[in-house]
């Protein structure tokens, strides 16, 4: 139980994934293709984003770092060694001043002291860089934000003039806005931005193009192999180039140049087996002609009694066996005709009541069927001489096989829809299930034992294929109740 | 007895079919070809012509032509079934019925005597009809067996006469081919329909003025033929 569980869901989570995944090749191959292209664009974009903002934010620092170093180098000598506060106030005032377009401010504090601001607001400044800068030798610098704000804080040491490793205690914040230099940067993430989504866009039209390549010969290899599977055998690609859907389209090439010529040897050799069976049945019949004629003769001479006994018996042997040969050989003249395609309707609108009454009347088994066909009959178009051979057959065929001697057979027609429907039924022992899909085969004999006794072999086959030439079908069954049915199923209008 | 003249040239068969008409009281002349044959219709001047389609020299078709230029002797064809083409083309020739090989000496007696007898048989709901007749310029004589169109006499083969005297005894009523058979050709078994279209087809080169447009012996598509309405 908990076994299934788990199967189901590796189940559904199999589909799900196999959702994901685009099934097209082409749109794999687009998808794929957009990727990469998106990646590189990404990349690159991430690339160069990164060296032109670091070159921004430099160059803004360094500048900076320049312009605060000149301006202390020109103030500083005219402080005096230990400056106070007001000493400082006044250099952070003079430094304020000269900020510029920067609109930096300052402060100053000496050995470790308060930074002193000129005037309201004082500098915002990290936390540590006043720490960090008491011990500096050199200018330090540090980004921080501010209200939310990129800021750069300076410090610089200022050295003596007169010895210039050591510091001299004073040291100089800076800090101003870097707002002009963020600006700058966030065009840039636009300029990336804009870039990447045409790229991608544009990298679509040689994805479409490459799949297209790649697919064309898929394609034409797929409505090939399917003409093959329709039956054209003479399907042929045609092959471009040299790569390996070309060498697929040769060996395909091949394959189906040999499957055609296979399929030619054997039809070949089934239409000569065929033509054969005809050229022996048409040379049969002139000689069979020559007896036919004089059947009778012998059966009237054989029934006078004025001949020897045995004679007599064997006049009558003859006759009826050169009946039954006749019969034989029209069976399978028939058949060469159906084999050959020469078979044609001879199409005419008839009562179906009337051509089944006729039917038996021919025969002499009005007394030996039931008829059920509402009246008046349903009328069809068809070729009344070979559905009479049809009915002929068949119920020929139940009458012989029907069991008990004197057992009825029951015909019955309807018409459904623009189908007519007609059942031949007998009460007999029914069609032994290992010769059900063989009784329309030709030759194929319902009882071993008596099967010389009756028919050709060959006037169900003979049937079948008279249905056929109709557009319609005739099939066998066993009713529920014993007994062979067979339906016979026409269209009544046939094309 | 009918003196039955067979053109036939398979020599078993010529034997096989005289022995057996020969058995049933009939004076068989049989010739293996078909110069053989027009010459001996000339000669003996036979009751029928029982002919073979397949013959050496000039072919069965031909005979059959050449024996319509000058006379309407009953000519049944005997054809191996499945030269269904020629056998069509044979009764577009003039021919009046036809026999599938192999048949036996009682079918082909049969076939012969259905086309031997003069009239067809009556039909049962119809009314005796008068002995002659005037349908538009055709003048139909029931007893002398004569169709005169416009006063002169129409050479008409057997089956021709036959169906035309069978239609015309009931104008504008229709038949289907099936009908036609069993009552105008005597057959019993399924017959072949294209004998009626071809007896009605050299009835009609015969009988009208324009065959395209036929007044006398006209279609009934999907049914059949009738006679007029004039």
């Amino acid at each position: 139980m908990k076994r299934r569980l788990v199967k189901r869901r590796l189940v559904k989570r199999r589909l799900v994934k196999r959702r994901l995944i685009p099934r097209g090749l082409g749109t794999r191959l687009v998808v794929g293709f957009l990727l990469v292209s998106a990646l590189s664009a990404l990349t690159t974009a991430a690339l160069t984003f990164r060296q032109a903002r670091s070159a921004i934010l430099d160059r803004a620092r360094d500048g900076a770092v320049h312009d605060v170093r000149a301006q202390v180098s020109s103030l500083a000598p005219d402080l005096p060694a230990r400056p106070v506060e007001a000493d400082l106030r006044a250099l952070t005032l003079q430094l304020n001043r000269s900020a510029g377009a920067r609109g930096w401010r300052t402060a100053a504090a000496y050995r470790g002291g308060r930074p002193v601001t000129a005037d309201a607001p004082a500098p915002a400044l990290p936390d540590r860089l006043p720490a960090a800068a008491s011990s500096a030798t050199t200018a330090l610098t540090q980004r921080f934000h501010h209200d939310g704000r990129p800021w750069l804080a300076i410090a610089l040491p200022v050295t003596s003039a007169d010895a210039p490793a050591k510091p001299s205690g004073l040291v100089v914040y800076v800090s101003f806005s870097l707002a002009s230099q963020q600006h700058d940067v966030t065009s840039l993430i636009a300029a990336a931005r804009a870039g990447v989504l045409p790229v991608v866009l544009a990298a679509a039209v040689p994805a479409l193009l490459a799949a297209r390549r790649v697919l064309r010969p898929v394609r034409q290899l797929r409505s090939a192999a399917e003409n093959m599977a329709g039956g054209a055998l003479d399907t042929r690609i045609h092959i471009a180039g040299r790569d390996e859907l070309a060498d697929l389209g040769r060996t395909f090439n091949t394959m189906a140049a040999t499957l055609q010529a296979d399929a030619q040897t054997l039809r070949d050799m089934e239409a000569k087996a065929r033509r054969f069976a005809a050229d022996v049945s048409h040379e049969l019949r002139t000689p069979l002609a020559a007896m036919t004629a004089v059947t009778d003769v012998l059966d009237e001479d054989a029934g006078a009694g004025r001949l020897d006994p045995e004679t007599s018996e064997a006049l009558t042997l003859v006759a009826d066996e050169t009946r039954k040969l006749t019969r034989l050989v029209e069976d399978l003249m028939e058949i060469s005709r159906f084999d050959a395609g020469a078979a044609r309707l001879n199409l005419d609108e008839v009562d179906i009541g009337e051509v089944l009454r006729h039917t038996l009347a021919l025969r002499h088994w009005q007394d030996r069927a039931d008829i059920d066909v509402p009246g008046p009959g349903p009328r069809a178009r068809l070729d009344p001489r070979r559905i009479d051979v049809v009915l002929a057959n068949l119920i020929g065929n139940a009458l012989r096989h029907g069991g008990a001697p004197g057992g009825r057979v029951r015909v019955r027609a309807r018409d459904i829809g623009d189908r007519l429907i007609i059942t031949v039924a007998d009460n007999g022992r029914g069609i032994p299930p290992e010769l059900l899909p063989h009784v329309f085969d030709r030759f194929t004999k319902g009882d071993a034992a008596r099967a010389r006794s009756e028919g050709s072999g060959l006037g169900l086959a003979i049937a079948a294929e008279n249905a056929r030439l109709h557009g319609g079908t005739l099939t066998a069954a066993n009713a529920p109740g014993g007994g062979a049915v067979f339906t016979l199923t026409l269209p009544r209008l046939p094309a | 007895m009918t003196r039955v003249l067979l053109i036939e040239d398979d020599p078993a068969v010529r034997r096989g079919v005289s022995l057996a008409l020969r058995r049933r009281g009939h004076e068989t002349e049989a010739v293996g070809t078909g110069e053989d044959g027009v010459e001996a219709l000339a000669a003996a001047a036979p009751d029928i012509v029982l002919l073979d389609l397949m013959l050496p020299g000039i072919s069965g078709l031909e005979v059959c032509r050449r024996i319509r230029e000058t006379s309407q002797v009953p000519i049944v064809i005997l054809s191996a079934r499945g030269d269904d083409i020629d056998v069509v083309v044979g009764l577009e020739a003039g021919a009046d019925d036809y026999v599938v090989k192999p048949a036996s000496g009682e079918v082909i007696e049969a076939r012969m005597r259905a086309v031997l007898r003069r009239v067809a048989p009556s039909q049962p709901d119809a009314a005796a009809p008068a002995d002659r007749a005037t349908y538009g310029d055709l003048e139909i004589d029931r007893a002398a067996l004569r169709v005169a169109k416009r006063g002169e006499d129409l050479a008409l083969a057997p089956s021709e006469l036959k169906l035309l005297l069978f239609l015309s005894v009931s104008p504008e009523q229709t038949f289907s081919r099936q009908e036609l058979l069993e009552q105008v050709w005597e057959h019993s078994f399924y017959g072949d329909a294209r004998l009626v279209d071809a007896c009605v087809m050299r009835l009609r080169a015969k009988t009208e003025d324009n065959p395209r447009r036929p007044r006398y012996v006209q279609t009934v598509r999907g049914f059949g033929y009738r006679f007029g309405p004039l």
